[in-house]
């Protein structure tokens, strides 16, 4: 594989992520795959923040220790980031901050004041001087400017990325792929598309890490996608509005993170109990409590599958890139309507935030999935008791129609009933509805496996440690499976995907091994668990020696 | 179910659970009474009436009016509310909440439901008291009450929830009584045909836990006109803090507020689009990503 690995870093307001995503904008226009890591601390100016692209001709996702160009925006990311520094890293430094370094030091401050530029623009001057040492040609680099810099700003970029060109060497040559361009997407930007291309018409946030910025892509392009976006006052209001919206007949999603879960729940058993279909994004970050706000973890897995009080059929899925996360998000949405059950998109920081390459053509489109509706006929009952346990749906407003939606149990119709044959019947109902979901789920690719298929050593992960363990598993001869389908869930299609495996492991973002709890639970071998749980995603490096450490 | 038109026919055959006694009897006539003749004066189809309860004796109302109906949770009915009428603006959105149900669990969402000037219709039965919980204080208890959470008495103040709404932003306030029913009506339909939030307090009688009857029957007057400037929230504000729900004073009813303001709904501009229409533009979105 044809890679390379760039470290960008500076203090919080100093457009890192951006600058993150100009670098991975240069490799993409060249042809290759990216995907950068994003890691800042949680505070608004000063502090590190750092961004990790990696480049690849292949397919990748997941970040490597070392890399081949560290451009530092002051001394801390010199400092801070001395492990991933070897003999062919290349420095460039702003020498204006970190004064006299091995590598390239640029006068950033003077540049600036010489091309009478913002100082945001000295991102701007590394990307030029990175161009200049990777032998990108200075034509593509120009693209790129133009692309993400608006009109009045131009120029001004474009002498500072001369400056930056001209004030390096060319080090090694990034060679062009013939390869499309792909476009470079969040894993919370394809988790929104997804949810748009599964119908969505409106989607309800609180803001909070990770999961804003599925609020702010669509809130930004809300009108682009014909969608509306509404941020109330808390997690609660969030939840129930959605419910109010579907019970009047719009698709509503919501999108939140552990705390604001924790708050959700109520209205999540609301939605179990009276059959009001919802989708949520649920994106992960390390707790308990506040936690470690900006950075990762898995550990909510089991608070989503049994968060809300009693007993409802419940969709959830864990993506594991922003490919699947949009494939599942349409999905998620269109089942949880055609079963009325609420839908939990699990993701985490890593795949919230971090960017891909993203290739839409790639991907299949999900198979489309339409609600039970009302055809006419008999007297409406909103509960029908049905054959799936699915009642056909009518909304408010609809003529010759009273729709009795009930958090109480319920009988057909909607009334409040304690009567024991009413409340068994009930709980039936919901119960024929898991197996229908999970019949349906069955003819979807539920598990998934990559990697030497007749190994008998397999790593299991789920979520957005896909990427990481498909590559360290090709590193140590192993195969990998990932569950995409938590609840109901895919006992079968684990069974088969598992057979043959006698030296597992099970790689999770958690303490505890959630996953392998889970798989213990339906009977099956989980094997070792590797676990980190420091807030930080793995490295391909870094989980291939605790890999090596396990299969001897 | 089927909705019949007549007024009788808003009745379910639900078998109603209310004490005797109880001011939500009162409050469910008048309701049914106000969406007939709403839909007869006005020409609005039963269909499109749409009430919301909490949890409370107040929520029962749900299986007993034959209207569309969510039975939400405690204190959460507004949200709810608001989601629907975003949903769909023809719809008569009526949330049904009791005082502990809104004024303590939910008491955040009815004062961004104002500060919103969602259009929607509050209806409060304040009994003052926890009824179905078997009689604790609620915010609006008067001070000294005796209840099973509080035997020696409450040493809080209740709040006046009027002022609390006119200073959020409700463009509507009123004030009912459940034994001064045709008034009770008339507010009722007063408030659903008002643009934007609106807000009715109803003083409502608890048969079994505090039972104020003769209390409100001695003070209560109906407020004329000439007496206040409805538009002016000086003038409301005087007269909302007539009577602080803890001093002896005279008890107004009738309105208090009403002011035009844009209604929160109509704030988004968004052109609707099919599924089509929709998936199209996610497709272009990527392609023309950056």
């Amino acid at each position: 594989m044809q890679e390379y690995s760039l470290l960008v870093g500076g203090k919080a307001g100093e457009g890192i992520n951006t600058a993150g995503l100009s670098i991975a904008g240069l490799f993409s226009r060249l042809g290759y795959h990216v995907y950068m890591y994003f890691d800042y601390p949680s505070l608004i100016r000063g502090g590190h923040n750092f961004a990790i692209i990696r480049a690849a001709d292949e397919p990748i996702g997941a970040h490597r220790t070392g890399v081949d160009v560290l451009l530092a925006l002051d001394r801390k990311t010199i400092e801070t980031h001395k492990e991933r520094i070897g003999g062919k890293t290349t420095v460039i430094y702003d020498s204006s901050q970190v004064g006299e370094e091995r590598g390239y030091g640029l006068p950033l401050d003077e540049i600036i004041r010489e091309e009478k530029a913002p100082p945001i623009t000295r991102n701007t001057a590394m990307l030029g001087a990175l161009s200049r040492v990777a032998g990108i040609d200075r034509a593509i680099l120009e693209d790129v400017i133009r692309a993400t810099v608006p009109e009045k700003h131009l120029d001004s970029n474009l002498r500072v990325a001369a400056r930056g060109y001209n004030g390096v060497e060319g080090v090694f040559s990034v060679r062009p792929l013939d390869a499309p361009k792909l476009p470079v997407l969040t894993g919370n930007e394809a988790t929104g598309l997804g949810l748009v291309y599964g119908g969505l018409d409106t989607y309800v946030a609180y803001p909070m890490t990770p999961s804003s910025g599925v609020l702010h892509f669509l809130a930004g392009r809300a009108d682009d996608l014909r969608v509306r976006v509404v941020h109330p006052e808390n997690e609660i209001s969030v939840i129930l509005m959605a419910l109010g919206l579907a019970y009047a007949g719009e698709r509503a999603a919501v999108g939140t993170s552990g705390g604001g879960f924790c708050l959700m729940t109520e209205g999540l058993s609301f939605a179990g109990m009276s059959e009001i279909p919802v989708t949520i994004v649920l994106a992960q970050r390390p707790g308990p409590s506040t936690g470690v706000p900006t950075h990762t973890a898995q550990s909510d897995l089991h608070f989503a599958l049994n968060a809300g009080q009693g007993e409802f059929p419940r969709l959830v899925v864990a993506p594991g890139d922003p490919h699947e996360a949009c494939a599942w998000s349409a999905t998620a949405l269109m089942l949880s309507w055609r079963y009325q059950v609420p839908a939990i998109i699990l993701i985490d920081k890593t795949l919230a935030e971090g960017a891909y390459s993203f290739d839409l053509d790639a991907s299949t489109p999900p198979r489309d999935h339409e609600p039970v509706l009302r055809d006419g006929g008999e007297e409406y009952r909103r509960y029908r008791r049905s054959e799936d346990g699915v009642s056909p749906l009518a909304f408010p407003g609809t003529e010759g129609v009273t729709v009795k939606a009930n958090s109480y149990a319920h009988d057909e119709t909607g009334f409040t009933t304690e009567k024991a044959e009413d409340v068994g019947a009930l709980q039936e109902k919901l119960l024929r509805k898991a197996r229908g979901l999970k019949t349906e789920l069955g003819g979807y690719k539920t598990v998934k496996t990559y990697g030497a298929p007749e190994s008998s050593k397999t790593i299991i992960c789920w979520g957005s440690q896909k990427w990481v363990c498909i590559e360290a598993a090709a590193e140590v001869g192993a195969r990998v499976v990932q569950p995409v389908v938590l609840a109901p869930f895919p006992v079968e299609a684990w069974s088969e995907a598992i057979a043959g495996a006698s030296e597992v492991v099970c790689v999770e973002n958690n303490a505890t091994g959630q996953f392998a709890r889970l798989l213990r639970e339906y009977g099956f071998d989980p094997g070792t668990s590797i676990l980190k749980y420091d807030g930080r995603p793995f490295a391909v490096d870094e989980l291939t020696a605790r890999l090596e450490g396990v299969f001897v | 179910m089927t909705p019949d038109r007549s007024a009788a026919g808003l009745i379910t055959p639900a078998q109603n659970t209310w004490c005797p006694g109880c001011g939500n009897f009162s409050i469910q006539h008048m309701m049914r009474s106000a969406i007939a003749e709403i839909s007869e004066e006005e020409g609005v189809p039963i269909e499109r009436f749409v009430l919301l309860g909490g949890i409370g004796c107040h929520g029962k109302l749900m299986d007993y009016l034959n209207v569309n109906s969510l039975y939400t949770i405690h204190g959460r009915s507004v949200p709810a509310a608001t989601g629907i009428r975003l949903a769909n603006p023809d719809l008569r959105v009526i949330c049904h909440v009791g005082d502990g149900d809104i004024y303590a669990e939910g008491l955040d969402h009815l004062i961004f439901a104002a500060k919103r000037n969602t259009d929607i219709t509050v209806i409060v039965h304040d009994n003052r008291v926890y009824g179905l919980t078997t009689g604790q204080y609620t915010p609006t208890s008067p001070t000294g009450f005796r209840g099973r959470s509080t035997p020696r008495g409450v040493v809080e103040h209740p709040i006046n929830p009027l002022e609390v709404m006119l200073a959020a932003g409700a463009t509507y306030i009123a004030r009912g009584y459940t034994r001064k029913t045709r008034h009770l009506k008339e507010i009722f339909k007063e408030a659903i045909m008002h643009r934007g939030f609106s807000f009715v307090e109803v003083l409502q009688i608890c048969a079994t836990y505090s039972n104020l009857t003769d209390y409100y029957d001695a003070r209560v007057y109906e407020i004329q006109d000439g007496d206040l400037n409805t538009a002016r929230f000086e003038s409301a504000i005087q007269k909302i803090r007539e009577w602080d729900y803890d001093r002896d004073a005279p008890i107004a009813l009738g309105t208090f507020y009403s002011v035009e303001r844009p209604v929160y709904e109509e704030s988004f501009g968004v052109p609707r689009a099919g599924l089509e229409e929709r998936r199209n533009r996610v497709r272009r979105l990527v392609e023309d990503w950056r």
